[in-house]
C-alpha cells in the first residue's frame, strides 16, 4: 500500500491538486490528510470539496488548530493575520463544509500508522515538533512505528535511537528512505498549501507500507494564481507574499 | 541466533549449502537461489550477523546499515545485493559472491613492489569513486573489505559503517566512540565526521601505505587518544622504510594520508588518475622527504591539532561536483588558432569556479605504424614530442598550477574511440571537444558528434560565434 500525505494545505487549491496529481502518477492506493485543511488560502470551500471526494474514497482526516479554529469559532490564541483569515473562512463556508471541519478527530490510528496534525502528546495543545526533544514525546505518547504530522511547514524526519532519543534527518526530496518497522519514526510530511522554507513548491510525502520506505516530495504549483486570489479576496497581503517567496 | 546454521536449512527460500567463514562479525554461509528466482543465476552467499546477548548493541545497529547501504549500491564494485532477513525472525543479507581474492592476502605478502602497488591502488581508488557517486562513503576501507577480481578490478564489502548521505545516519549519535579500524581510520572520523567522501581516501592511503612498505602508517591504536594521535603525527616517510619507493609513490601515498582532509586528494578519481599515470604526479617535498620533519613542522602541526576543525562537506556529490575532473581535447594535428582560442575560454570558465578541478588536455595521433615505414619507433617517438609541446602551448594561458594539469598523446586511429575509452577509463566528469567546422559535409561521422552521443560523461562541444 502507497499512501500520500498531505498536511497544511491551508485552503490552497492549487497546491492541494498539484500534490493530488503528483501522487497519482507515484501510484498511490490512498491519501491521508493531517491537517490545517484550511485557513491563509482563498479556496475553502473548493479545498473541502476536494477532501469531501478524497473521504468518500476512504481518505482519513484529522483535525488541525485552523481547522478547530474555524469549526469552534476559538481562533483567540491565533495571530492576527490567522485569525482574519479565520474569520473569513468561517463565513462562507455552508453548513455541510462547517459539519466536515467539526467531525474531524484529532487523530487517527490505522495498525501500527498515527496521524496527528500536531504532537501525540495532548494533541489539542498543538504542539511544534520542531526539535528533537518535542519528536521524542510525541513519539513516546503513542505505540504507533510510524507518527505522521504537520503544523511544522518544514519536512524532516525523526526516529527514536537506541538511546530513546530522538535524532531528526532533513530529507533529500525524491529519495525514498527506508523507515524500517524496527525503528520508531516519526515525519513531519511538509506543507501542501504554505511552504516556509524558501522553496515555492508543495510539498508532501509518500509512505509505501510494503517497503517500508518514506518519499518527501515537492511539487512546483502555480502560486501565482494561489496569491491573486488571496488578493482579490482581500485577504491580508502578507498571506500572498508569503505563497511568492514560500516563506 | 548466533548458532550455526545446518546445510540443507532453508531461510526465506535460501538453502544454505556449506560454511564458507566464521568471522568476528558473522559467518557466511554459501547459499542457492530460491526455485522461484531463476533471475538470480550467480553464485550466492548469506551473511549471518552474530547477534543477541553477549553481542555488541552496535552490531545490530551496523546490520541495519548494512542493509540498508547495501541494498541503495549497485555496479561492478559491490556485490549485487539479493535480500535481508527480518531482523527480529533471522537477520541475514544475500549477496552476489565475488569471484576474487581478498586484498588482505597482498597485505600479507607486503612490501609488494612500487609497480603492484599502484595497480592495486587504482583499482580500489576507482572502486571508491563507484561508490561516493552514488552518495555513499564506505568509512571502514582495510585489505579485508576488498576483493579483487582476476581481471584486476576491486570490489568492496561490508558497508556495516557506510553512510548514505540520503538516509538517516543510524551510527552517528548513538555512538559516540569513534567507528572504524585503528590502522586505517580518518583523523575526522576519529572526531565523529561520517560523510566526506576523503575520508576514505585517507584509509586508502593507509592501504597503499601498508602494501608498499609492510607497516601501519600510525600503527594499530585502539584507544581514543592513540587514534587521536594522526590529527598530528607524520607517519614515516616510506621510503625511510624501502629506499626503492619511487618519489612518485610516496608523494601518492602520503598526500592520501594528510590530516587535514583538504590537504588531501579532493577525489578517490584523483588518486586513481595519478596512479595509472605516475609521469604525472607532481612531486613535492611530500615525495622527497626522508627524515621526518624537525621540531618546528611538528609543532606547527600540533597547533594544527589543537584547533582541528574538519572542513565542511554536505555530501558526497558536493565534494565530487567541486573535484571533478575535466578533459579538454585538442585537435593539435589541425592548428587552427582561432578555434584553440575558443575551446581555451570555455575550459578557462570550467577550471574558474573550483580549485579542486583538474583538467587533463588529450590529443590523438594517428599511430606511428601508419607514419612512414621502416623508422616507426622514432617516428613515433618524435610525433609524441610534437603533440606534447602543441598540448602544453595551447594550455599555458590558462595559468594552472603543475598539480592541476597533466597531458595526454594518445595513438589511434579512431580518435573517438580513444576519447571515449579515456574518459570512461579515467572518470572523466566534463570532456570538452570542438565542433567540426562549419562548412564541411557529413557532420554525423565527425569525432566530436560521437563522442557527444556515446560518452560516459557530460560534453560541451564548443564552436566559434557565427560570422566570427
Amino acid at each position: 500500500m502507497k499512501l500520500a500525505l498531505l498536511a497544511d494545505v491551508h485552503s490552497n487549491l492549487e497546491g492541494l491538486r498539484a500534490c493530488l496529481e503528483h501522487a497519482r502518477e507515484q501510484g498511490v492506493d490512498g491519501v491521508a490528510f493531517v491537517g490545517d485543511l484550511v485557513g491563509y488560502g482563498a479556496d475553502p470551500e473548493a479545498v473541502l470539496d476536494l477532501v469531501g471526494e478524497q473521504v468518500a474514497r476512504g481518505a482519513a482526516v484529522v483535525r488541525g488548530n485552523h481547522d478547530a479554529a474555524v469549526a469552534e469559532r476559538g481562533a483567540d490564541t491565533m495571530n492576527r493575520t490567522a485569525e482574519a483569515a479565520v474569520g473569513w473562512t468561517r463565513e462562507r463556508l455552508s453548513p455541510a463544509h462547517q459539519a466536515l471541519l467539526a467531525g474531524l478527530p484529532l487523530t487517527v490510528k490505522r495498525d501500527d500508522l498515527l496521524l496527528v496534525h500536531a504532537s501525540a502528546d495532548r494533541p489539542a495543545d498543538w504542539t511544534y515538533v520542531s526539535d528533537p526533544m518535542r519528536a521524542e514525546q510525541s513519539l513516546l505518547a503513542s505505540d504507533a512505528t510510524w507518527v505522521f504530522s504537520g503544523h511544522v511547514h518544514e519536512q524532516m524526519l525523526y526516529f527514536l535511537g537506541a538511546g530513546a532519543r530522538a535524532q531528526p534527518f532533513k530529507p533529500t526530496p525524491g529519495v525514498a528512505i527506508p523507515v524500517p518497522s524496527r525503528r520508531r519514526w516519526l515525519a513531519i510530511v511538509g506543507s501542501a498549501g504554505q511552504p516556509r522554507d524558501g522553496n515555492t513548491a508543495a510539498a508532501y510525502a509518500v509512505f509505501d507500507r510494503e517497503r517500508a520506505t518514506l518519499t518527501f516530495h515537492r511539487v512546483p504549483y502555480e502560486w501565482a494564481r494561489a496569491a491573486a486570489k488571496i488578493r482579490a479576496a482581500g485577504l491580508p497581503e502578507s498571506l500572498a507574499r508569503r505563497l511568492e517567496r514560500g516563506e | 541466533m548466533t548458532r550455526p546454521i545446518e546445510p540443507g536449512t532453508v531461510i526465506d527460500g535460501f538453502r544454505v549449502e556449506a560454511k564458507v567463514h566464521a568471522g568476528g562479525q558473522g559467518v557466511i554461509y554459501r547459499v542457492a537461489p530460491p526455485p522461484d528466482r531463476p533471475d538470480l543465476d550467480f553464485p550466492l552467499l548469506m551473511k549471518v550477523p552474530r547477534l543477541g546477548p553477549g553481542e555488541p548493541s552496535e552490531t545490530v545497529v551496523t546490520y541495519e546499515v548494512e542493509t540498508t547501504v547495501h541494498a541503495a549500491l549497485h555496479g561492478p564494485h559491490v556485490p549485487r545485493f539479493v535480500a535481508a532477513g527480518d531482523l527480529a525472525r533471522q537477520p541475514y543479507v544475500v549477496m552476489e559472491a565475488i569471484q576474487g581474492e581478498s586484498l588482505k592476502a597482498w597485505a600479507d605478502r607486503a612490501p609488494l613492489p612500487p609497480e603492484e602497488v599502484a595497480v592495486l591502488g587504482a583499482a580500489v581508488a576507482t572502486a571508491l569513486h563507484a561508490v561516493h557517486v552514488q552518495e555513499v562513503v564506505h568509512l571502514d576501507v582495510k585489505p579485508a573489505n576488498v576483493i579483487i577480481r582476476p581481471d584486476g578490478s576491486a570490489v568492496l564489502v561490508d558497508f556495516g559503517l557506510a553512510r548514505h548521505a540520503h538516509y538517516p545516519d543510524l551510527l552517528a549519535e548513538e555512538f559516540r566512540h569513534p567507528m572504524g579500524s585503528g590502522p586505517y581510520i580518518s583523523p575526522e572520523q576519529v572526531l565523529g565526521v561520517r560523510q566526506d567522501p576523503r575520508s576514505d581516501v585517507f584509509a586508502l592511503g593507509a592501504v597503499l601505505y601498508q602494501l608498499a612498505t609492510g607497516e601501519y602508517p600510525h600503527g594499530r591504536p585502539t584507544s581514543v587518544s592513540g587514534l587521536r594521535r594522526r590529527l598530528w603525527h607524520l607517519p614515516m616517510s616510506p621510503r625511510r622504510i624501502r629506499p626503492e619507493i619511487p618519489e612518485w609513490l610516496q608523494e601518492v601515498i602520503l598526500r592520501c594520508l594528510e590530516a587535514q582532509a583538504a590537504a588531501r586528494y579532493a577525489s578517490a578519481a584523483q588518486v586513481a588518475s595519478e596512479l595509472s599515470h605516475p609521469d604525472q604526479v607532481t612531486v613535492t617535498e611530500r615525495g622527497r622527504r626522508l627524515r621526518r620533519p624537525g621540531l618546528g613542522t611538528l609543532l606547527k602541526s600540533w597547533i594544527m591539532a589543537a584547533g582541528y576543525e574538519p572542513s565542511p562537506v554536505e555530501r558526497p556529490s558536493q565534494q565530487l561536483a567541486a573535484a571533478s575532473i575535466v578533459v579538454a581535447a585538442v585537435a593539435t594535428q589541425h592548428k587552427n588558432e582561432q578555434r584553440f582560442q575558443v575551446l581555451r575560454e570555455v575550459v578557462q570558465r570550467l577550471m574558474a569556479t573550483d580549485e579542486d578541478r583538474r583538467l587533463t588536455c588529450v590529443t590523438v595521433i594517428r599511430p606511428a605504424s601508419e607514419l612512414a615505414g621502416g623508422k616507426e619507433a622514432e617516428a613515433g617517438t618524435s610525433q609524441r614530442i610534437k603533440h606534447l609541446v602543441l598540448l602544453r602551448h595551447w594550455a599555458e594561458p590558462l595559468g594552472l598550477p603543475p598539480d592541476r594539469l597533466t597531458y595526454h598523446v594518445i595513438e589511434s586511429s579512431d580518435p573517438a574511440a580513444a576519447l571515449l575509452e579515456y574518459a570512461k577509463v579515467n572518470q572523466v566528469d566534463h570532456l570538452v571537444i570542438g565542433a567540426p567546422p562549419a562548412d564541411v559535409p557529413m557532420k554525423g561521422t565527425f569525432v566530436s558528434t560521437r563522442v557527444a552521443a556515446e560518452a560516459t560523461c557530460s560534453v560541451t562541444v564548443v564552436r566559434p560565434r557565427a560570422g566570427s
